[in-house]
Formats: C-alpha cells, structure tokens, sequence
C-alpha cells in the first residue's frame, strides 16, 4: 500500500477555535469542563481492585475513584470522554492521513532512549497532574477559561518547568 | 429570559445520558488536538524550543473563545457561571504540579489529553507514555497518605482571579484578550526569529 501524503496541520487559531467551542459547550451542557488525567485514575484504581481489592479499597486515593461499590469504577464522565478523545483523534488522523504505526522522537535519539523517556515522562506528567488536581485539559485549558486561581498559577509554572528543562533534553527532540 | 443552562445542573438529563454526552464532547476533543498536530510529540515539545508556539496558540486561542463564550452567555442571562464547576485553588501543590508536570511534558512529550490522541493515531511512544502515567498514578495514590498534608494545603476554595486581585469580571477577562493577542504577536516573531537561526 502506497499511502499518500499527510494533510498539513490546521490553522492553530482555528484549531484553538474549535477547541474552545467544544469546551464552551462542556461548560454550557454539564456545567464543567474538559479534562484526561482523571480517567487515568479511575482506571488505575479500577486494575488495582481487580487485582488486589482489599489493597485498593484500603487507599484513600483509590477510594475516592472507586465510590461506594455501588458503580463500576469505570462508569465516570472523564472515562466516557476519554475514549471520546481517542475515537475522534483516530477520525481525524485517519481523514488526514496521519493515522499510522511510529515512534515519534527527534533524528539523534535511539527508539530504546526515546521510550524509556516517555515512560519517565508520563509518570512525572501523573504526578504533576494528581498534585494540581488537574492537567492541562482540567487545568490549565477548562480553568484558564474560568479564570480559576490555582489554574492560572498552574499554567504558569507549566511553561516555567518545560523551559527549564528544555536544554537537558533537546537531544531528544532535534 | 430565565437562566437555562448549563443543562445538567438544571436536570435536563440524567447520569447515564452524560457520559453520551462526555463521549461525544470527547470526540470533538480529541478531533481538534489530532488537527492541531497535538497527536505529534515533536510537535507538541517544539513549544519549548521556540521553533512553533503551536501549543501555546491554540491554548490561549481556546482559552479565550470559551472565555468570551461564558462571559456573553452569563450576560445576557442565558449561562449561571456559578453553577459551572471550578477546581478549588490550593496554591502551593498546584504550583509544585505544574511545575512537575511542565517538566514531564519534556521528557515525554506528551500530556495525558495528547498522548491519548497520539496513541489513537498509532504512536507507540504514546502508547509506553500512557502505562507511565498508570505507573505514576499508582505510585501516587501508595504515597498519597504520606503527601496528603501538602496535597491539601493552601485550601482557598472555588476563587476566580477576579475575586482574588479585587477586579472587575470584565476586566480581567479584557486583559486576558490583550495578553493573548500580544502574544500571538510575540511567538509568531520568535517562531521566524528561531527559524530563521537555525
């Protein structure tokens, strides 16, 4: 199969656009925002209860997400709205011909070096977001938009420790 | 008119028809960030090295059209903002996690709303960037008892930047308009000037 090549990005304003009218209409029907890091921990204390159940019910995080036993842990809103942003992610990449098997990272870095970086990455990125209560969609974005104190503060420090550590890891990106 | 949304809080529709309605809001999400390039790490951690503030412009573009959204709706009686749900602010964990979290975003390239658009699309860096966010998730909930104390420090409550500064809504959200537009202007001359240098 010769696949052809992909469509060039959206406009970022226009993209940011539709962003913000779908999180207009969040606000509008639900009366909240957007948000991702939350279906990762309704999902993360719904495998430790598979697999453990005393255990999980024993841990004030995971109760929390776990509720009364009365509902499937994975019943949440943010869950249902994740899957959401896979489905149409997946629309869009298919349409664009971006949709394919890779891993993304710059010329100069092994694909060993690369994922052992994101894994490193995205267990920072799951304590930055449980400590903030929030990630960028559930901070940053949703409470930029209301003007939320600690979301703004967030944000701020966001930017502040990417370009801190910028420098250490160019290697990986150009 | 009487005030009429946000249609959940008013009872227009149950819990079960929410997570219709949160799938759907997800697609249009998800498709959005795909279009964007967000499904792309290189192009997501290019913000931090200046050579395309893509990130930040389609943030801040968002930021104002829901923004403004809210502000024309809430004038004109038809939205009650204050039934719209903030984050209650805690200061210091949420300056600590953003700061935790902006450095994650470089090492992995990803944030969790990304790197689930990255890894519907295929990527396999995505896709090892999620089971990391499991395993921080779950080494965050084993110390939670440990951190809970600073977790929940600084407790300000539900507190908009409006109420905190003493300002005018309107004015505050005027000034972030100006902010936004300025910097649009900014990062498309550091984009070219970056650009250009390399």
């Amino acid at each position: 199969m010769n696949p052809r090549p992909p469509s060039p990005y959206a406009n970022p304003y226009l993209a940011g656009i539709g962003l913000g009218l779908v999180l207009l209409a969040a606000f509008v029907i639900m009366g909240r925002g957007l948000g991702a890091s939350g279906a990762f921990s309704s999902t993360v204390s719904w495998l430790v209860n598979l697999v453990a159940p005393a255990h999980a019910q024993a841990n004030e995080y995971m109760q929390q997400y776990l509720g009364d036993g009365s509902t499937h842990p994975l019943k949440a809103w943010l869950v249902f709205e994740v899957i959401g942003v896979a489905a149409g992610a997946l629309l869009s990449g298919l349409l664009a011909g971006r949709a394919h098997i890779a891993i993304e990272k710059g010329p100069r870095v092994s694909s060993a070096v690369r994922l052992l970086c994101a894994f490193a990455g995205g267990m920072l990125m799951a304590f930055g977001a449980h400590l903030a209560r929030g990630c960028t969609s559930g901070q940053a974005l949703t409470g930029g938009a209301l003007l939320n104190v600690g979301s703004w503060a967030f944000m701020i420090m966001v930017f502040v420790g990417g370009y801190a550590a910028a420098w250490f890891f160019r290697w990986q990106w150009r | 008119m009487a005030m009429m949304t946000p249609l959940f809080k008013y009872g227009l529709f149950g819990e079960e028809f929410s997570l219709l309605v949160a799938f759907v809001l997800g697609i249009g999400f998800g498709f959005c960030l795909e279009r964007a390039g967000f499904g792309s790490a290189r192009k997501l951690a290019a913000q931090f090295y200046l050579y395309d503030m893509s990130v930040f412009k389609v943030m801040f573009t968002a930021i104002v059209t829901a923004m403004l959204g809210v502000t024309y709706l809430g004038w004109i009686g038809w939205l009650d903002l204050g039934l719209v749900y903030l984050v209650p602010t805690h200061l210091g964990p949420q300056l600590v996690g953003g700061l935790v979290l902006g450095v994650g975003f470089v090492v992995g390239g990803y944030c969790p709303g990304t790197s689930v658009a990255s890894l519907a699309t295929g990527r396999i860096d995505a896709m090892v960037y999620a089971l990391g966010i499991f395993a921080g998730t779950f080494v965050y909930a084993e110390v939670y008892p440990a951190i809970k104390g600073f977790v929940n420090a600084d407790a300000m409550g539900q507190v908009t930047l409006p109420e905190v500064l003493g300002l005018p809504y309107g004015l505050v959200v005027f000034a972030v308009v100006v902010i936004a537009v300025v910097g649009f202007w900014g990062a498309t001359k550091v984009e070219r000037w970056v650009g250009g240098r390399s």
